[in-house]
């Protein structure tokens, strides 16, 4: 027997646990072991008192679907959990995730700066849909760390980025870029879609927010739309006069401040009553619970996905009809040393590559591969392609392309979990078809 | 709300209401290295419901001034200068944990001002263990996950926050971790540890009390609530099932509707 003193350790549950248990006490559910599908609009209220206390935010508990519903508040829980973060709020898709964050920051005449290398759908809403509504965005370049500090405007009210950017894989450096927020009293935003807890936890790195394209690696199987923002909670937003909607008395709430009231989870306290209330874009529970079932075995995927696009990097790196491959592990990657601190548990499964002969080779390619499916869409189990010269970005003219860091020449793969034999083979038939293109193409 | 005790600026949440001197008082005390934050489920209905409900951050914790007290008893007075300082004659008293020695202590030292006490994951002493308080005094941030751990019951270690989407052992981390640890949880748990005097406090109160406990409350177990209660003429005690000592976040509705019925009947608010 050892008298060695025993150490103290907290026994709190790790990650693969909370990915499977997080936000749900079946005992509280009728002793459901699976999370039960709330499929309902409205929660009957005890008495007329009941029903004031929860639409004053007295109690906790749901009134109404589009604010708050069980199975979705267990999805909440469970990423806010595995993010380290405070509190989460989920939404019918990444895009209302980003919007709810940026209206639940923002108001008329306020200023963002953004990263410029970002889904195209996102460049949209940053660029010319938020314009619409006062907010005002100037876009730098995720490596240029000293041009989001010259961008801070007086009335800017936070920065935005992807973690790696998508499609070119450009890394922000996050802690640099964290610390330029809060030298200026600012919160660090991070869409971490690609990244999900598994390989980056933000929070760890100086983010404020994160927010998730849940319908990518979290749900993981292409079956559902979702979306969600998570609250790190170390923000302070009342160390200055910036942000006055999170600080002082709201009309909306008989004069509550969210700040004072909710501190670490006052972001998403916020942007559900407020938000969700007056713009509505609520998860389903269907959808939340198709999400949740990916999440139980997040780390699976994760590690399979990490492995097989690391198969693939050297398998594109090393082929006659690829001029360049794009991925964080690839070590002349200029930012293969700061994926490696940001992303220790692998460099994630979206690799950017040029084919050889431009375009038309590229179109052919997209056109042949039989295995990989050519969609709009990234993080499925399966192998994905696509051309984003003429689908994801399409919508871009010719200099915001090239802003954004793309050629004709690219092919995004999103790298799924089938066997890595199976997928480079489908990509030989690819490439072959690519260097003759107009001979396959007329068969 | 801010105003100053002793010079120093304290922070008060008022549950989103204005203070208004016509209205009963209640003070609701924190636990160790928390904030006013932690009663944001209780106060906000009493604010809506005839009170003041006065959600302190103790002296240096949270959004107060100053440097955190050493003592129980300097506390307690504290609670007693409070009052003073917000204008009133008395008060009803709603402590947690480290909260509970506190209000222990203030009621048996001015019980004509203190007209019901509400006690929730109490004890008449919470001697710590001696590894936790050396990490809590060193800075050291495993002292705040440590107590998450034990703070939270198993079931309350799963989530199912009644906020939905707030996971409250990440909440009360942020919390515990929002000044400098040594300089609250540590002079907190160093206080809580050297106060011997609850037991005998105890038997000097008069008022209305109440003690919420929980069956899963490692921290201040169920026996030793109900043995401080015992000390107390007349005293009630609700225990919660499957619940850890953060029963205020853990099961919030339940405390919440407890707690109701007990202030409501012993200290009626004003009438609308």
């Amino acid at each position: 027997m050892s008298d060695k003193k025993k150490e103290l350790k907290p026994n709190t549950y790790k990650f693969d646990t909370l990915s499977l248990h997080a936000g749900y006490q079946p005992h509280k559910n009728a002793g459901s072991r699976q999370v039960p599908i709330y499929q309902t609009t409205s929660y009957l209220f005890d008495d007329v008192d009941h029903a004031a206390a929860l639409f004053n935010l007295e109690r906790g508990g749901h009134i109404y679907s589009r604010i708050s519903n069980p199975t979705v508040g267990v999805l909440e829980e469970r990423v806010a959990s595995l993010e380290g973060g405070t509190a989460a709020l989920a939404t019918s898709s990444g895009m209302s995730a980003i919007f709810l964050t940026v209206m639940t920051l923002c108001e008329a005449g306020d200023h963002l700066v953004v990263s410029s290398q970002l889904y195209g759908g996102t460049v949209n809403l940053f660029r010319l849909t938020l314009p619409k509504f006062g907010i005002k965005c100037t876009f730098v370049k995720p490596r240029d760390t000293e041009g989001f500090k010259k961008a801070i405007q007086k009335n800017t009210k936070g920065i935005f980025g992807e973690l790696v950017g998508n499609p070119g894989n450009e890394i922000m450096n996050m802690p640099e870029i964290a610390k330029i927020a809060h030298d200026a009293g600012i919160p660090l935003m991070v869409d971490a879609t690609y990244q999900t807890p598994y390989l980056c936890k933000p929070f760890e790195h100086g983010a404020d927010i994160v927010i998730h394209s849940l319908t990518k690696w979290m749900a993981g199987h292409g079956s559902s739309m979702a979306g969600i923002l998570v609250e790190g909670g170390k923000f302070d937003w009342m160390q200055n006069d910036k942000f006055p909607t999170m600080t002082k008395p709201y009309e909306g709430y008989h004069g509550l401040s969210f700040a004072e009231e909710f501190g670490p989870t006052a972001f998403t306290m916020k942007a559900r009553a407020e938000g969700m209330r007056d713009f509505g874009p609520c998860l389903s529970p269907q959808n939340a619970w198709n999400v949740l079932q990916g999440i139980e075995t997040l780390s699976v995927r994760m590690k399979k996905h990490c492995s097989n696009a690391e198969e693939m990097v050297k398998y594109l790196s090393n082929h006659e009809s690829v001029a360049w491959v794009s991925h964080p592990s690839v070590p002349d990657h200029p930012d293969h040393e700061l994926a490696k601190k940001l992303l220790p548990n692998g460099r994630g499964s979206m690799i950017a590559f040029g084919i050889k002969g431009g375009k038309d080779a590229g179109v052919a390619f997209i056109n042949n591969v039989k295995l990989a499916s050519h969609l709009a869409n990234v993080g499925d189990t399966r192998t994905l392609v696509i051309h984003p010269a003429s689908g994801t970005h399409s919508q871009m003219d010719e200099a915001t392309l090239k802003f954004a860091g793309l050629s004709h020449d690219m092919i995004r793969l999103s790298v799924g979990i089938e066997d890595i034999d199976d997928i480079k083979n489908d990509f030989e038939i690819g490439f072959r078809a690519a260097r003759k293109p107009r001979l396959v193409s007329n068969q | 709300m801010k105003f100053k005790v002793n010079g120093h600026e304290v922070f008060a949440s008022t549950g989103g209401r204005p203070f208004d001197k016509k209205k009963p008082l209640i003070i609701f005390v924190h636990g160790s290295g928390l904030t006013h934050m932690t009663w944001v489920l209780q106060t906000r209905y009493f604010a809506f419901h005839g009170y003041n409900a006065l959600a302190i951050d103790l002296p240096g914790h949270g959004l107060s001034s100053g440097e955190s007290l050493k003592s129980i008893e300097e506390m307690a007075d504290w609670v007693n200068d409070v009052i003073d300082a917000v204008g009133h004659k008395e008060a009803s008293l709603v402590g947690h944990s480290q909260g509970c020695l506190v209000t222990v202590e203030c009621t048996s030292r001015y019980p004509d001002k203190i007209k019901t006490l509400s006690l929730m994951g109490g004890a008449g002493a919470i001697p710590m263990n001696p590894e936790l308080l050396s990490l809590a005094e060193n800075n050291d941030p495993k002292a705040v996950d440590l107590m998450m751990d034990w703070a939270h019951g198993p079931a309350g270690h799963f989530g199912g926050h009644p906020v939905p989407g707030l996971y409250h052992i990440n909440t009360g981390t942020m919390l515990a971790k929002s000044r400098t640890i040594q300089n609250t949880l540590g002079v907190d748990f160093r206080a809580c540890d050297n106060y011997k005097n609850g037991f005998e406090a105890a038997k000097k109160i008069k008022c209305p009390t109440l003690s919420i406990l929980a069956t899963d409350d490692k921290m201040c177990p169920v026996k030793e609530g109900k043995k401080l209660a015992s000390l107390i003429d007349g005293s009630q005690v609700d225990i919660i099932d499957n619940c850890g000592h953060m029963m205020l976040l853990e099961e919030a509705d339940r405390v919440l509707t407890v707690l109701k019925k007990f202030i409501t009947t012993n200290y009626p608010p004003l009438s609308s």
